[in-house]
This record gives C-alpha cells, sequence and structure tokens, in this order.
C-alpha cells in the first residue's frame, strides 16, 4: 500500500499538483483510520491530505480513477431487467461492432434509464455500451477519447436528448405547468443526465485501457496541463472560462493587498503638538501618541490593451484582467486598440456583464481606423493626441500586445513620450521569448523604452507579474470600497 | 464525540443537526476527529461551509468559539489582549508600591483579556473552534494560526506557554479570495465544498424548509441548478435557494412558472446585470415597464 502511495504521490507531482513528503505522510496515518475496501473512503481520505487546492481535483480525481480504478464487480439486477443476459454478448463484445438491433435496445434501456435517473441503472448500461459499441482493442494506442466519441456517436446522443427532453416534458404536463421556463429545465435536466452517463462511460473506458495498458503508461498520456499553465494564446473556449474564473480573485487579491498597504501606510510622522496636547488629560504622561496622516498620492492604472484579430484570444483575457481590476479600483483607465484606439473604461463599469461590455466594446468603440490590422504606431499616435492627459506623473502605463506591427511604422518617438511622462511603463507580452522580433515583431525597440517587459503565457506568469512587479509599482491604487 | 467512530454516524449526527452532508463531507469530519487535525473548508459563498462548523457543534454538544476573520485581524483580537485600563487603575490605586510586587500584580489572569483562539485553547471542556473567512487576513496574520493549529497552545510571554486542556474540534473556512499559505495547508485536511447536486439541494430545501411541498423543492433545485450554469458574477448560493423557497411558500406560490421566477429573482441574484441576463437566458416574460 505504501509503495502504491509513493507511486500516486509521484504521478501527482508529474501532472503538476504539489504533494509534500509531510503530506504523503498524512494520508498514509489517515488511511489506516478507513476501511481500505470503500473506495470513497480511500478517496476522501487521499484528497483531503494531498490536494490542497480546489482546482487540482479534476486532475487528482482522474489520476485515482487510473491508479486505484479498478472497481467493485457491478451490481447486477438491474442489468437484467433491460434486455438479454450478459453472457452472450460478451463473446463478440469486445471485439465491437453491435448490431443495430443491440444498438437500438441500448438506446431504449437508456431512455429508460436516464427518465428516472436511475444511478445504477446506468453504471451498467455504460457498462454494455462500452462492450459492445466502442469497438475496444487491446494494445491499440488510441486515446479514451476516442472511444468515447464512438460510442456516444452511435447511441445517437442528439436523438437521445430529445426523447428524453419529451419525456420530462410529458411528466411535467401532468402537473398542468407549461411554458417557456419549463421546457428549458427539462432542457438542463436532461443535458445533466446525459453529462452524468459520458462520465460513466470516459470512467469505464478508463478502466478498460488501465486494464490494457497499465496506470504508468495511461496516466502519461491522459496528463493535462493545470488551469495555471495553460497556453493563454491558444486556450480553448472552456479552458477559457476556467481561466476567467481565476482572473476575479487575482484581482480581489491585488486590491486587498493594495489597501492593506494604504491602510498600514496611513501612520506617518509624529504628531508633537498634537500628542503634547492629549497628554495634558492623563497628567503630562504621553500616553496616546499622535501621528500625522501621511499624504497619499494617487497613482492610476493605464491599461493599453492590443485585440486585434491576431491577439483574439489573448485580448479577451486582457479584457477580463481589466474588467476585474476596473472592479476593484477607481482610478483605472482602459483603452482597447487595433489601428485606431478608443477608451473603454466606461464599459466596465461596476455592475456591467463582462459578455455585454465586450459586445457593446465591438459595436460602439473606434477601434479600427484603415484595415482592421494591428498598427501600433497610429495606435500610439492617436493615443498621444487624443487621450494623452490620461497619463500623468503618477500613472503606470501597462500595454498589453505581442508587438507585431505589420512591418508599418513603430510610432517609437510616441511611445517614448508616454514612457517620459508616465511613472513607469510595462508592457507585457503573451508570446513565448524566443519569438519576439522574429517576422514582424518590433518587441525590443518598443521594449528598449520600456521599464519592464514581460512574457506574460500564464496565468502563472501573470500572478507573478501582477505580484512582484505590478504591485511594486503601481502603489496606492484605490479601492473601490 | 467518542461515538463517532465511523463516518456514517457522524452523517446521521449531522442530519439531525439539520446539515445535510455528503458521504465525503462525512469522511472528512471524521478523519479530522480520528487525526486531531483542522478542517479547511474552501468554496464558493453559501454553500454551508460556516453551517458544517455549527453542526458539528450542534451534534456533540459542544460550544462554539468563533474567530470571524478580517483584514487587519491581529493578535490583540485573535489570541489575548492586557486589560490596559484595568492595569493603569491598579498602578494608579496601588501608588507607592514596590515595582516587583507590582509586576506580580498587573501580568496576572486577572487582567488579560481571552481571544477566540485563547478561549478556544483555555476551554475546559472540548469545543468547536471556527476560523471564518481565513483567506481575509494577511499573510503575516496567517503565520500566528500555525502555532495555534500545530500544538494547540498559545504563549504570552508574561504568563508562559499555555497548552491546550482539550482538543478542540478546528473548521476554518475560505472563500478562495487568495491562495492560503502552503504551511497553513499542510497542517489542514482539505475539504472543497461546492454546489450540490440537484438531488441534494432538494434534500437540503426539504430539511430546511419543512413546509415545503417535495415536487416544489425539486422545481426550485432545477431552476437553481440552471441558473448557475449561466455565467453570471455571483451564481446563487445554497442560502439564497433556501430564501427564495421560503419567499415562494410566503407567496403562496402553487407551481414555480416563468413569471413568478421572473418576479422574485432579486432573492436569487444580487446585480442587477445579472438580473437580466438570467432573464433573457431562461426567457422569463418580465413585467412590462
Amino acid at each position: 500500500m505504501l509503495i502504491g502511495l509513493t507511486d500516486f504521490a509521484d504521478e501527482l507531482r508529474e501532472i503538476g499538483i504539489p504533494v509534500s513528503m509531510v503530506e504523503v505522510l498524512d494520508a498514509a496515518d489517515a488511511l489506516r483510520h478507513v476501511d481500505l475496501g470503500d473506495r470513497t473512503a480511500v478517496h476522501a481520505a487521499m484528497a483531503a491530505t494531498m490536494v490542497k487546492n480546489a482546482r487540482h481535483q479534476d486532475a487528482f480525481d482522474l489520476a485515482f480513477d487510473v491508479f486505484f480504478g479498478l472497481r467493485p464487480p457491478p451490481p447486477s439486477p438491474t442489468t437484467e431487467l433491460h434486455g438479454p443476459a450478459d453472457g452472450a454478448d460478451t463473446a463478440e463484445g469486445s471485439s465491437g461492432g453491435g448490431s443495430p438491433a443491440d444498438v437500438s435496445d441500448l438506446f431504449e434501456a437508456l431512455v429508460g434509464a436516464l427518465a428516472t435517473g436511475d444511478q445504477h441503472a446506468l453504471s451498467a448500461l455504460a457498462r454494455r455500451a462500452v462492450d459492445r459499441l466502442s469497438g475496444f482493442q487491446p494494445g491499440r494506442p488510441v486515446g479514451g477519447r476516442y472511444y468515447l466519441y464512438r460510442v456516444m456517436h452511435r447511441l445517437d446522443v442528439d436523438r437521445l436528448r430529445s426523447r428524453l427532453v419529451e419525456g420530462l416534458l410529458a411528466a411535467d404536463d401532468e402537473l398542468g405547468v407549461d411554458d417557456e421556463l419549463t421546457t428549458r429545465l427539462a432542457v438542463d435536466t436532461a443535458d445533466r443526465r446525459i453529462g452524468a452517463f459520458r462520465t460513466e462511460v470516459e470512467a469505464e473506458i478508463l478502466r478498460r485501457l488501465v486494464q490494457d495498458r497499465g496506470p504508468e503508461a495511461v496516466s502519461q498520456t491522459l496528463r493535462r496541463p493545470l488551469v495555471e499553465d495553460l497556453d493563454l494564446m491558444h486556450a480553448t473556449r472552456e479552458e477559457l472560462a476556467m481561466i476567467a474564473d481565476r482572473i476575479a480573485p487575482l484581482a480581489r487579491r491585488l486590491a486587498s493587498r493594495m489597501s492593506a498597504r494604504r491602510r498600514r501606510g496611513q501612520h506617518g510622522r509624529l504628531d508633537v503638538r498634537r500628542t503634547i496636547r492629549r497628554s495634558l488629560a492623563h497628567g503630562g504622561a504621553l500616553l496616546d501618541p499622535q501621528w500625522k496622516p501621511r499624504r497619499i498620492n494617487k497613482p492610476e492604472l493605464v491599461m493599453l490593451c492590443d485585440v486585434s484579430g491576431s491577439m483574439a484570444t489573448f485580448a479577451r483575457f486582457t479584457m477580463q484582467l481589466t474588467y476585474a481590476i476596473g472592479h476593484q479600483f477607481s482610478n483605472v483607465r482602459a483603452f482597447a486598440f487595433i489601428d485606431g484606439i478608443d477608451e473603454v473604461t466606461r464599459f466596465f463599469a461596476p455592475g456591467e456583464d463582462f459578455e455585454h461590455a465586450m459586445a457593446r466594446i465591438a459595436e460602439e468603440a473606434q477601434l479600427i481606423r484603415h484595415d482592421g490590422h494591428s498598427d501600433y504606431g497610429t495606435a500610439l499616435e492617436c493615443f498621444t493626441t487624443e487621450f494623452f492627459d490620461a497619463v500623468t506623473p503618477s500613472s503606470t502605463v501597462i500595454i498589453t500586445g505581442d508587438a507585431r506591427n505589420n512591418y508599418r511604422p513603430t510610432g517609437e518617438e510616441r511611445l517614448a513620450k508616454i514612457a517620459d511622462r508616465a511613472r513607469a511603463l510595462l508592457w507585457i507580452n503573451p508570446e513565448a521569448k524566443r519569438y519576439w522580433d522574429t517576422g514582424d515583431s518590433v518587441m525590443s525597440r518598443y521594449g528598449a523604452l520600456c521599464d519592464g517587459v514581460f512574457e506574460v503565457r500564464t496565468l502563472r506568469q501573470l500572478e507573478r507579474f501582477v505580484e512582484s512587479v505590478a504591485l511594486s509599482r503601481v502603489k496606492g491604487l484605490v479601492p473601490i470600497s | 464525540m467518542s461515538e463517532w467512530t465511523n463516518p456514517v454516524t457522524i452523517q446521521t449526527a449531522l442530519r439531525s443537526a439539520g446539515y445535510l452532508a455528503d458521504a465525503r463531507t462525512a469522511q472528512v469530519v471524521y478523519l479530522a476527529e480520528q487525526l486531531g487535525k483542522p478542517i479547511l473548508a474552501e468554496g464558493p459563498a453559501g454553500v454551508g461551509k460556516t453551517a458544517l462548523a455549527l453542526a458539528v457543534a450542534e451534534a456533540t454538544g459542544r460550544r462554539l468559539v468563533r474567530l470571524q476573520c478580517y483584514e487587519g485581524l491581529d493578535e490583540g483580537k485573535a489570541l489575548y489582549e492586557w486589560n490596559y485600563h484595568k492595569q493603569l487603575l491598579r498602578i494608579q490605586t496601588d501608588e507607592g508600591k514596590q515595582w516587583d510586587e507590582l509586576e506580580g500584580d498587573i501580568f496576572t489572569e486577572d487582567f488579560l483579556l481571552e481571544r477566540p483562539l485563547l478561549a478556544a485553547i483555555r476551554s475546559p471542556e472540548p469545543v468547536v473552534l471556527l476560523i471564518d473567512e481565513v483567506d481575509r487576513v494577511e499573510v503575516e496574520t496567517e503565520a500566528l494560526l500555525l502555532e495555534v493549529l500545530d500544538a494547540f497552545q498559545v504563549t504570552v510571554p508574561e504568563l508562559g506557554t499555555m497548552s491546550a486542556r482539550t482538543r478542540p474540534f478546528v473548521v476554518l473556512t475560505s472563500n478562495n479570495s487568495r491562495e492560503l499559505s502552503e504551511a497553513l495547508k499542510r497542517r489542514c485536511l482539505f475539504l472543497h465544498v461546492g454546489y450540490p447536486s440537484v438531488h441534494r439541494e432538494r434534500d437540503i430545501l426539504l430539511s430546511r424548509v419543512p413546509e415545503l411541498p417535495e415536487e416544489m423543492a425539486k422545481r426550485i433545485a432545477e431552476v437553481v441548478a440552471s441558473i448557475r450554469n449561466i455565467p453570471v458574477r455571483k451564481a446563487p448560493s445554497v442560502s439564497e435557494s433556501i430564501d427564495w423557497a421560503r419567499t415562494l411558500l410566503a407567496l403562496a406560490v402553487q407551481h414555480v412558472d416563468g413569471q413568478i421566477t421572473a418576479d422574485t429573482l432579486h432573492v436569487l441574484l444580487k446585480y442587477q446585470a445579472d438580473i437580466d441576463k438570467v432573464s433573457r437566458e431562461l426567457s422569463l416574460q418580465t413585467a412590462e415597464e
């Protein structure tokens, strides 16, 4: 058991979940107190001692399934309820195929089980579905996704979904409620249940893969980067949603760090006159020192975000960051540019919905002057002529973009003007450092004028940027309280 | 808590205290009791993290000692403080005494103001210590908790180290607004409390609002689950769905339809933008303006 545990801890570390030695010992300790035959108990014991971050939970669950995936034999009464005995089909089962009659049998059984949401029946059906429809071939080096696709495709998920919705609605009809909300709820319920079935199928496929190839090999193919290590430039829609969830806490953290700093900074120098006057009340003892309030200068944050097509994914992310920061601080001004530039601060007012704000920016903001390809030169020129009052000696300017200028004039002298006036000029580039200055990227020409240029390709890098760089330079932002 | 010998009895005990723990939560509570480790419960606001501590206290009949964290919480508010004014008075009444006598006098337990952490440790009978929203304190203050959570002792320089006479059952909660320090996390059992499944939420509603008809509880749970699927700024929490259930009861609603949902959406959602968005997404009939 202990060897299994250390192997498992190694695997978690490979994935990127930090598991300390103490935590492995804790896990071993916890396991002494649980029934090792009870999978949920073992899972709970290990999860509580080894995973200390909700973001790592999914990765942990997957690894756990791979390593300790052999589930107890199925409770079979439900299997017999829906269709022929299992003995007959195992012979041709794993070789794949599955006759159309088989499929429709399964389909009907599945509709029944989904309508009631019977968990046991669903697990049994998932096993049968994988048996008959996945065409599982031992030793074949394909990932689980391939089999999952085959099973779900052959079961015709869309038809399944509409049948299920019909059934749910019919049940609702008896209760005498019928409106759009009811329909929507039925659709959501159907999706949820089919999702649960899908998870069952996935787990079943995983179990077979592990049986076939062993846990180490399978977990290697399944390893996926953690949210904080996802590439922001090429994130998928789902990944972006996960990233978005992380941005708000980051902005909040920034805000709480700032306000703590401000509060601590409120004590200035000793106010001798007031202290002595106070002391008269205590017979001249200097019990109650009085402090002069410190003068707080209020620097601003100015964000300039490249939102051109090549930056689409990253732009969404920077806008999300700006949106989150805008919710925490009052003196932030945000600008977006492509080959024109416009202020977008007003779209990010507190209470505005992000998607709505993005839609309005796309419609109302004047971001395009000519052809809609990034033109840093023109954007900088417009900025310094139209919005230059946004930059003051107490503002920190952060530019986000890949500095790919489509071989157009760079407008460095404009950037120099900004750098001269601002307290600090920082540049965040979402491209890997090795691509800077290749092709039409003019990063180092701009970089020479900045106080710092940072590669921010992942959330982890962004967190580091916020913690170490931004905090030291962007002091005294005013939190909205 | 000696009878808490397995997760199932814990689940039953918590249920009788009005808290529906899922299997995992019960397991973690069981382990916390067995290993004597604190639980760190993390998750969105209003899913029952604090309620867990309350339920443990109620189920075991222990006293609950609560430390509400906030930015700027310091030793004086969390551990102990000397009763400065009382000491001053004492010095004035004892004028003329030698310093040696006086020092022994004014640094005694009579002049010590107990704050939650010290109170939990010095309590003669075991308590449940709830450290609420621990993510709100600064990293520096977190270190203060370490001594307490590690050895269950507090050092007061003038009086020496006080160790816990009985081991408190500790629950820390966090809304995850910032990453807690590794040192703190390492000492705790981690429990992520997420939104419950539709089925469990229905059960929670039924147990918290007993007058609620079962069919309606199911419906409420479904509506709330659908809303949580829509990306909003502040998704409705379990406590808000309970509020909503109570509202609907108070309004003597028979069936939860689109109209009544639209009219009472403000109970579930706290931002106008969210309300607009959800009404649009669920195509609720909003009243004409």
